[in-house]
């Protein structure tokens, strides 16, 4: 057996293959909570200081790809899109291996500091597996009711951080953002809830630094 | 039957196959397929066609891993010359990736790190191999690739058309006698090729239409599938 092979085998048995230095960050939650508009938010903000690529699970098309692609805020090359065979939490969770590929296919094609997958619109159960991704950020919004960090879901209570998008809409739709901030802290106990309106500050500055600080942690670094 | 083999005929097993429709997305947007009925003519097409190819590639796979084949090249281009549609040589590479990454972390075989070192090698190799890794025979890789093949176009048809999921099952189970022939037939062809170690010997079934569907799918705009 060659020496290259014997390698390959000792970390293949220990349990991860060989990955590059990339932070991975999974961005979840529903359908039109935000996450291709974070997505934007981020490339805008850190895309001068840090090499970043993407990884778009949409349910039906390449268009969150294509709509990154259009607002140039990435390379065309710099995307990539996975199609989820109508189960996008199937895709992020239960069986991760099309979006490793993409993963590991932009770290060797461009070897950049951060990787975000986003995943296809699903319901308040999905999350990613920590096989594909180190770090998750949930995002909700407003306008899907005042409700929703009560009701909790691993996507509101696990996650790394919760977002929660739309505050400019809260008075259009009577939704409390002090019970949605209480709610949240009830449910997440020391882990992070930013609320934001990405149209009012279409920056994302507070996520931005969140990614900055996990990215200063990131033990691949 | 060893709890290996059980775990590669689980779709649960994390191998990429969730997001390929083994051609039903198509024939459902074609209006081909859209009953019961529909479905039962397609799956015994599949299973007549596709199938063979599929069934008697994994078991030739099979064998040739528990022999510890270390160029598996002229296996893989024997593969691709079986799959007409480019797309389609692409869906069968990336859930051979897929199934390769998920099988040499439960097995961490010599034969697979093989298939490994070809890059993205064809699923029914994979697969064989993987069957081989688990200590399972040919007869089991055989019948292995014939249960995604019809599992994973059931599966789509369910999610696409809204059957009923029992009926379905129950369509599934009527093919037992067939899938088994099919099988039989296969595995013998693939003892041909392997004890004359000529890849050529591979059953090469194929039909058309569902090869026309796939090269419409790989235009579409909208699919939800990968295939």
């Amino acid at each position: 057996m060659h020496r290259e092979d014997s390698d390959t085998l000792v970390s293949l048995a220990g349990g991860g293959l060989p990955r590059g230095k990339a932070l991975r960050i999974g961005i979840g939650g529903p359908v039109g909570g935000g996450k291709t508009a974070l997505v934007a938010a981020l490339c805008r903000t850190l895309g001068t200081e840090l090499s970043i690529a993407v990884v778009t699970n949409d349910i039906y098309t390449t268009e969150d790809a294509d709509f990154l692609r259009r607002n140039a805020i990435l390379p065309d090359d710099r995307i990539l899109a996975v199609r989820t065979g109508c189960c996008p939490h199937t895709a992020i969770r239960d069986d991760i291996t099309a979006n490793l590929e993409m993963v590991e296919t932009l770290e060797r094609k461009h070897d950049p500091d951060v990787v975000l997958v986003e995943s296809g619109g699903d319901n308040l159960t999905a999350t990613f597996s920590y096989g594909l991704i180190d770090k998750q950020i949930f995002v909700v919004d407003v306008a899907g009711g005042d409700k929703v960090p009560r009701k909790g879901g691993p996507g509101v209570t696990r996650s790394d951080l919760l977002v929660i998008n739309k505050i400019d809409l809260a008075p259009q739709v009577g939704a409390d953002l002090d019970v949605m901030r209480t709610d949240a802290a009830a449910q997440r106990g020391d882990r992070p809830t930013m609320l934001v309106s990405l149209r009012d500050d279409p920056t994302a500055t507070p996520v931005a630094d969140w990614v900055r600080a996990a990215l200063d942690t990131h033990p691949m670094r | 039957m060893n709890a290996g083999i059980l775990l590669l005929a689980d779709s649960r097993l994390p191998t990429g196959g969730h997001a390929h429709s083994g051609g039903v997305e198509s024939a459902v947007e074609t209006g081909v397929l859209s009953t019961l009925d529909d479905l039962t003519s397609f799956l015994r097409g599949r299973a007549r066609t596709a199938g063979p190819m599929l069934a008697g590639c994994a078991a030739a796979a099979c064998s040739l891993a528990a022999a510890d084949l270390d160029r598996w090249t002229p296996w893989d281009d024997a593969v691709s010359v079986r799959i007409l549609v480019p797309a389609l040589r692409e869906a069968s590479r990336a859930q051979g990736a897929a199934m390769l990454r998920t099988a040499l972390r439960m097995w961490p075989a010599a034969p697979l790190l093989a298939l490994r070192r070809i890059g993205r090698p064809h699923l029914p190799l994979v697969l064989g191999a993987a069957v081989a890794a688990a200590g399972g025979g040919p007869a089991e890789a055989a019948a292995l690739a014939l249960h995604h093949l019809i599992g994973g176009a059931c599966s789509a048809t369910v999610r696409l058309l809204g059957l009923d999921p029992i009926d379905v099952a129950a369509t599934q189970a009527r093919l037992a006698t067939l899938l088994e022939e099919v099988a039989a037939k296969a595995c013998q062809e693939a003892e041909t090729a392997v004890s004359t170690m000529d890849p050529a010997m591979l059953p090469a079934d194929g039909s058309p239409l569902p090869d026309l569907h796939a090269v419409r799918h790989a235009q579409q705009e909208v699919t939800l599938f990968a295939s």
